[in-house]
């Protein structure tokens, strides 16, 4: 802990023309932590994210990926350093096969791993998309594209993984896969930030924890911390 | 007779094609009639005022409108959808007028003199291009363009510079159409621009569209089928653009994926195992 963080992102501010989608927010991710940032929907969380990958340009403010400032680098550079964003709604691609959808994101990012090995490490992990490799990813199920999307963090790992609500649209028994899977990655020692509308999924997971509320960092704490305070988790989010 | 449909077939195959190197990387380009226009006419400009052979010709102007394409696609290209389709036929609606309006290449009457293009040799140049496109679909560059065309957003976060393989596509795919326009042009002897109308650029989508925007061998199949119904149904006389249009509905219908279906996965897989 004694490095600079992975990421710092120092008082951000993103908008999209009038309106300001994030409007005060700063947070570290140490090397080898997991993070979630949690917010009712609306509040900005993939904003966030789309921010600190590039996607989006910042207004004010400054973030630091692995110690350099973001600022005028690009999305698929920046990737190729090792940040990892896998978007909102799985982010596979729908009419490549499963065995493609691996093997792209060994190919375009610079890694010391043979692909064999890789594709061995991934289907340990994920049995099911062995079975499934001469499918179109878009034949899989909903739970199954989440594994396919973080297989690419293990096919390639990155330095910095950025989760976009990895519980989306999945059934109860499905997050419960997904994130038996990040716990994995958790022990792995992976760097992960995620952001998370199902609060108490991610706050279980999570060894640190910030809500997010209108674009605005709120509070901050251990996950076990947060989710022993749910007066305040009912304040800020709105949930039970 | 047959040596025209011969050559026609040819050219068009190879204009099928450039529209699909475009097509590869997601976009969609209704300018290549455009591109056609000014291969066409730029080989003409070196073959018959410079003297070039038309070996040499062809080749400049091809690298020439790869240029023209590249400076315009990167604008252009950042939009999509619809709207690509939009900047993409106000392209070939500019070209055409800009080459209406120079007196140095004829204005609207057109140019002449241009010869030396045989139907074998637009044959041994889809053959070659054929041969490449199928040697790229082994290569890994292949499943690049694969992941910009099925999602920009996700390709770019796995690093890939999208917008560098979106501009290199719409180049390759002028160059290619400028090859097939300077090839058409000598075998034509006279061009003008009506030659490049913006119904040029609608055909050949067309094919690609008829034959299967995701196979290879779609593009040149639809070309082939399009260029030689309309002559198998010459009988028909007045009634041949009606009975044309009714054939491409149907076949739209019956096919929607065109004529030759998407690769299968498991083959482009064993396709990438070999390769």
């Amino acid at each position: 802990m004694a490095d600079a963080p992975v990421l710092e992102v120092r008082g951000i501010k993103v908008g999209y023309g009038p309106i300001k989608a994030i409007r005060d927010c700063s947070l570290d991710v140490a090397a080898g932590e997991t993070v979630a940032v949690v917010g009712a929907n609306g509040a900005g969380k993939t904003t966030l994210l789309r921010a600190i990958s590039r996607m989006l340009p910042l207004e004010a403010g400054e973030i630091r990926f692995a110690g350099q400032s973001v600022a005028g680098r690009r999305t698929h550079l920046l990737a190729r350093d090792g940040l990892l964003h896998v978007p909102e709604g799985r982010g596979v691609m729908p009419n490549l096969s499963v065995w493609e959808n691996i093997r792209i994101s060994w190919e375009v990012r610079p890694t010391e791993i043979a692909f064999e090995a890789a594709l061995q490490r991934v289907f340990e992990r994920f049995p099911r998309l062995a079975e499934r490799r001469m499918q179109r990813a878009g034949t899989l199920s909903g739970g199954e594209q989440q594994m396919l999307a973080l297989a690419r963090a293990i096919a390639n790992p990155p330095r910095l993984l950025l989760l976009d609500e990895p519980s989306l649209g999945l059934s109860p028994i499905m997050i419960a896969e997904a994130y038996k899977a990040l716990r994995q990655f958790q022990a792995d020692g992976m760097t992960i930030l995620l952001v998370e509308q199902n609060v108490h999924a991610a706050l279980r997971f999570a060894q640190r924890a910030y809500i997010l509320k209108q674009g605005e960092i709120v509070a901050q704490g251990t996950g076990e911390g947060l989710l022993a305070d749910p007066d305040m988790l009912k304040h800020y989010l709105g949930s039970k | 007779m047959i040596a025209d449909h011969i050559m026609f077939t040819g050219v068009n195959v190879l204009l099928a094609w450039s529209v699909y190197v475009i097509l590869l990387s997601g976009s969609v380009s209704f300018a290549n009639g455009a591109f056609m226009a000014i291969g066409g006419y730029g080989a003409g400009v070196l073959t018959t005022k410079f003297g070039l052979p038309l070996v040499a010709g062809i080749p400049i102007a091809a690298l020439g409108t790869a240029a023209f394409g590249m400076i315009i696609g990167l604008p252009a290209l950042r939009t999509r959808g619809i709207y690509l389709i939009l900047v993409t036929t106000g392209i070939a609606f500019c070209v055409k007028n800009a080459i209406e309006a120079i007196p140095y290449v004829g204005g609207v009457r057109g140019m002449r003199g241009l010869v030396g293009a045989e139907p074998w040799h637009v044959w041994v140049v889809a053959g070659v291009v054929g041969l490449l496109l199928w040697l790229l679909s082994r290569t890994p560059l292949q499943r690049i363009l694969d992941a910009v065309r099925e999602d920009e957003l996700v390709a770019r976060s796995l690093g890939i510079n999208t917008v560098y393989v979106k501009v290199i596509a719409f180049g390759t795919g002028a160059a290619l159409a400028a090859v097939a326009g300077g090839l058409y042009a000598h075998y034509m002897y006279v061009i003008n621009p009506e030659h490049f109308g913006i119904l040029v650029s609608v055909y050949v989508v067309l094919y690609v569209i008829l034959g299967g925007v995701n196979n290879l061998w779609g593009p040149p199949l639809g070309a082939a089928v399009m260029t030689l119904l309309p002559e198998l149904i010459r009988g028909l006389q007045a009634w041949r653009p009606i009975v044309f249009g009714v054939v491409i509905v149907i076949l739209l219908l019956v096919r929607p994926e065109g004529l030759l279906p998407f690769r299968s996965p498991t083959a482009r897989a064993k396709e990438a195992r070999r390769g």
